[in-house]
């Protein structure tokens, strides 16, 4: 029983894993994108983003998952997306607002003598970007964003309330089915050794980036 | 022909005059210092003159050949300001070296950007700016490794690595320990020869008076009084100027 409890989790693991997966391959570059048009010169897109950002990380991301998946059909009567797709629109556009407020934390912290001594040395802006105050917005961003990143492994499970299955799904079938408990709460077996290699890898970022102080 | 000429800068921060018309030249090879009180314009004019700030009005060229002129200031492109900047070079308060970098890095990033010759060039010449600055041991340190000192001197060298025109330096001692003000300021005084031409903002009289050619004393956003270092600190024509003297030199 304990055996195929497990691989049947590992398969629900499976799905919680592409979630989060996917979600940081696009939320990274998108919160990126996010982040310039909120510092943007141009005022009108300054807002717009900035009042975006307001709506999504001031509502529930379980919300947006309704909607997103719901919402389409209800208010247009246009076909609902697939539930996969619907879980990472929502968790993409979700993640990358967030992300996004990291992002310009980190940039806009960055002292303007950084920029201005790129400057008087005739850089270019995108030279002064990417070979001056990129590696010192990492340095700065590590922190914050490994404990956006942890939180994301566990917002995974919100999408089991469009029925995407993954582990909390898979566990609670258990109850209905077998009427087995266990099974949830060893999914956090689970949740605590992924959170556990993800907690290694950005104290091993944090220490490779130690070497110099900004 | 005068290698600076600079004809009536003028420069507002909002509704406040910070520059109400500067003008001076510079002979290639002269030190120039700037002093005054704080708030007189002094580390402005330094900046409009490496295109941090862009003045409103006024003429800045190089060689006899103008390179800024307030009036069309809007015309210039990124790229022709990045070229005049190349024309100067700045020091800062504050060293603004590169953390990430090590100090031959520090030096060497901006010539390669630039393409200023090959990778052994760029390097040849970076370890011989190090040697001069004195800091040959420390090549491979990174900034927070340093003293304030020792940066500054990082940061002299950064600037020279470029080969301006015209060196600048905005209150190169001013962050500094008094004990390390005399570690840098001994390096910017080695600098000075038929070719190189520096302009220095500092709070420093004593320094001011030994290494300049030509001393301009600001106040309220003009030239008060401009001259030689003994036209000024010997006998200084305005009660301004006599004032701010006494003022420094006072014994505390």
């Amino acid at each position: 029983m304990f055996v195929s409890v497990t691989l049947d989790l590992l398969r629900g693991f499976f799905e919680t894993f592409k979630v989060f997966g996917l979600t940081l391959l696009f939320a990274l570059p998108l919160g990126l994108i996010i982040a310039f048009g909120s510092m943007s010169k141009f005022k009108p897109l300054s807002y717009l983003i900035k009042t975006f950002v307001w709506i999504i990380r001031g509502t529930p991301l379980m919300l947006q998952l309704i909607a997103f998946f719901y919402g389409p059909g209800l208010l247009f009567g246009m076909r609902a997306m697939p539930r996969f797709t619907a879980v990472m629109v929502a968790f993409v556009i979700n993640y990358a607002c967030y992300f996004s407020e990291i992002y310009r934390g980190g940039i806009e912290g960055i002292p303007r003598g950084q920029y201005e001594a790129g400057q008087v040395l005739g850089m270019t802006k995108s030279q002064i970007f990417f070979k001056v105050v990129l590696l010192q917005v990492v340095k700065r961003i590590v922190p914050p964003m490994s404990n956006e990143i942890i939180t994301l492994v566990k917002d995974t499970s919100l999408a089991r309330i469009i029925a995407v299955y993954e582990i909390i799904w898979t566990a609670q079938s258990y109850i209905k089915s077998d009427g087995l408990i266990w099974p949830l709460f060893y999914t956090a077996a689970f949740y605590l050794i992924f959170c556990g290699g993800l907690t290694l890898l950005f104290g091993f970022i944090e220490k490779k980036l130690s070497y110099f102080r900004s | 022909m005068s290698v600076l000429e600079v004809k009536n800068i003028k420069k507002n921060f909002g509704k406040v005059e910070v520059l109400k018309g500067i003008s001076f030249s510079l002979e290639k090879g002269e030190v120039l210092s700037i002093i005054g009180s704080s708030g007189s314009g002094k580390t402005t004019l330094l900046r409009c003159i490496n295109f941090l700030e862009f003045a409103e009005e006024g003429i800045i060229s190089i060689d006899g050949k103008q390179i800024f002129n307030g009036k069309d200031k809007k015309t210039l492109s990124d790229e022709e300001i990045r070229e005049n900047r190349l024309h100067f070079g700045l020091v800062f308060q504050s060293f603004n070296l590169f953390p990430q970098y090590n100090v031959l890095e520090n030096i060497t990033l901006a010539p390669k950007l630039l393409k200023r010759g090959t990778v052994e060039e760029i390097e040849t010449r970076a370890r011989m700016l190090i040697e001069r600055v004195g800091l040959s041991e420390k090549i491979e340190s990174y900034p927070c490794q340093l003293s304030g000192g020792q940066q500054q001197r990082v940061a002299i060298a950064r600037a020279l690595a470029l080969d301006p025109d015209i060196l600048c330096f905005d209150e190169p001692t001013s962050a500094l320990d008094p004990e390390l003000t005399g570690e840098v300021l001994k390096v910017i005084k080695g600098l000075k020869s038929k070719d190189s031409t520096m302009i220095i903002v500092t709070h420093e009289m004593e320094f001011a008076k030994n290494v300049s050619d030509k001393v301009i004393f600001m106040a309220d956003g003009v030239i008060e009084e401009m001259g030689t270092p003994e036209e000024i600190f010997d006998n200084p024509k305005s009660d301004k100027t006599k004032h701010f003297l006494s003022k420094s030199l006072e014994e505390i």
